[in-house]
């Protein structure tokens, strides 16, 4: 991608231009060294680069005390509702395509109006909620719930998309060979369409992923609250500790999108399958890889 | 329901507050994304290496850490003071925080548009002697900018939602106020809740047509 498109910007440079790109390269070279440095002494005012704000990542209790615990609860987190969310996902996303209008309608409902709610305020009337009818929601079940209800609409969308990616002709030929509804779904329509959407699930799964860090707003002892609360109370090492915390962060996700860039390649490979992964991928697509 | 009558301007003003940060942050990224889009297709590998980190970087961490970062790291270890207000200097702080996330996936949106347009548009603006960023202006960008309104829509879209991130530095914008109404009226929480959706949904949906129906408008005919 980053090769076609930057051919069709500029020719191979000849030796006036590749003197100018020169230049320009060093000039940008210094400017881009400029903001670093600028931002670097910013912070060496603050003395966020003092050794001894950062020595507590050197050493082990830090991580197996306070970040891996964190780690493993945004994991846990992360984990169930990325279960939860592919039940919710498959049953709405089926239903929505329902040949009965009493299934099919509530489902567009419930899947719309989710999609439209922000997660944290889902978090939040999960908490307030159910103790109003009388639960006990730790912080823990209501980040699930809110992450659970929010991603499975999203793909539930991405279900849709994907089913209806398949050719006409594959269920067309099912119920010619005399299968039933759900037959023709869960012999034919439903094993070529996952492989379809399979990017696009695991790109959501990354969304949600990164949706887990919003258990710190209330309190679920995540990784992020691990970095922002746990660590700089016990350091007062806030900066670092974020810091480190990110990179935590980039490391898992960028290892989940390779996965998912993988699978893509491979199921545009394989000549089993009919479905378009692309199809599957613009269903959750544009608001799926932003929250 | 007399709950969500009562307290009316109370919401109004917090999905004032809402739309203020998304318009706000929106304009930003839009301006900052399309630079960070010029640097990744530019013929200088200086600028295509700081764009794919800027992008890989703030695309992979989640908002929440960045808003807190903007908050806590810059607002109070920093000291980074955008006024003497409190609840105005981190509605400042926000902002920052939204628009350096939001900006990296629209740098990636207009860098799919600048893909999609056809090799010979960019070779006839080279032909009549245009350079690099006269390409890119007048030839490339209208023409991409133009095919992907849509995925601009929805990321606008998911922008109003992400909006209530703020929260987690306390910006009482639509989120942190409906918490704060749970607390004061107890009996009401399932009015309250629909009222918040309901205004999300007044805020989105409108949005998803207007994209909608700009990019049909405005659509290049190949």
């Amino acid at each position: 991608m980053t090769e076609r498109g930057a051919t069709v910007l500029y020719d191979v440079p000849g030796p006036r231009t590749r003197l100018r790109n020169n230049a320009l390269t060093l000039a940008f070279g210094v400017v881009l060294l400029l903001v670093a440095f600028f931002v670097w002494t910013k912070f060496d005012e603050k003395g966020q680069w003092d050794g001894k704000l950062w020595q507590p990542f050197l050493r082990a209790d830090t991580w197996t005390e306070l970040i891996l615990p964190g780690l493993l609860n945004t994991l846990v987190a992360a984990a169930l509702a990325a279960v939860l969310a592919l039940l919710f996902g498959a049953v709405f996303g089926i239903a929505r395509l329902s040949d009965h209008r009493w299934v099919r309608i509530p489902a567009a409902v419930v899947v719309e109006a989710f999609r439209a709610v922000p997660v944290l305020m889902l978090i939040f009337f999960a908490q307030y909620g159910g103790s109003l009818a009388g639960l006990v929601v730790t912080e823990f079940t209501a980040v699930v719930f809110g992450l659970t209800v929010y991603n499975g609409s999203v793909l539930a969308e991405i279900v849709r998309a994907g089913i209806l990616a398949v050719p006409r002709g594959q269920a067309e030929a099912g119920y010619a060979i005399g299968l039933r509804k759900n037959q023709v779904m869960r012999v034919i329509l439903l094993p070529q369409a996952v492989t379809a959407m399979m990017p696009a699930i695991v790109s959501q799964l990354v969304v949600l992923l990164k949706d887990t860090a919003l258990g710190f707003v209330v309190a679920y002892a995540d990784l992020l609250n691990a970095g922002a609360r746990v660590v700089p109370a016990n350091y007062a090492n806030l900066i670092p500790s974020v810091i480190v915390i990110a990179v935590v962060y980039i490391a898992i996700n960028l290892a989940l999108g390779y996965l998912a860039a993988w699978l893509e390649r491979r199921s545009r490979r394989s000549r089993k399958v009919t479905a378009d992964p692309a199809a599957a991928e613009q269903a959750g697509g544009e608001v799926a890889f932003v929250r | 329901m007399e709950a969500v009558v009562d307290e009316l301007p109370v919401i109004l003003g917090a999905f004032w507050l809402t739309v203020k940060l998304t318009v706000v942050s929106g304009l930003i990224s839009l301006v900052w994304g399309i630079a960070l889009a010029a640097m990744r297709v530019s013929p200088l590998p200086v600028l295509r290496g700081a764009g794919a980190l800027y992008v890989n970087v703030l695309r992979n961490t989640p908002l929440t850490l960045i808003i807190v970062f903007c908050g806590l790291g810059l607002g109070t270890v920093m000291d980074v003071q955008f006024s003497d207000n409190l609840s105005l200097n981190s509605f400042w702080l926000s902002i920052i925080g939204l628009s350096a996330y939001t900006s990296a996936f629209v740098c990636e949106v207009v860098r799919a548009g600048i893909n999609t347009v056809p090799l010979g548009q960019a070779e006839a603006a080279r032909a009549i002697g245009l350079t690099f960023l006269q390409t890119l202006r007048l030839v490339i960008l209208p023409q991409a900018v133009r095919t992907v309104i849509a995925p601009l829509g929805s990321l606008l879209n998911a922008l109003v939602k992400n909006t209530t991130v703020a929260a987690a530095i306390g910006v009482m914008e639509a989120a942190l106020r409906m918490k704060n109404l749970f607390d004061a009226h107890g009996d009401a929480i399932i009015p309250i809740f629909l009222g918040f959706a309901a205004g999300f949904v007044v805020l989105t949906l409108p949005l998803n047509l207007l994209s909608g129906r700009l990019a049909r408008r405005l659509a290049v005919v190949r």
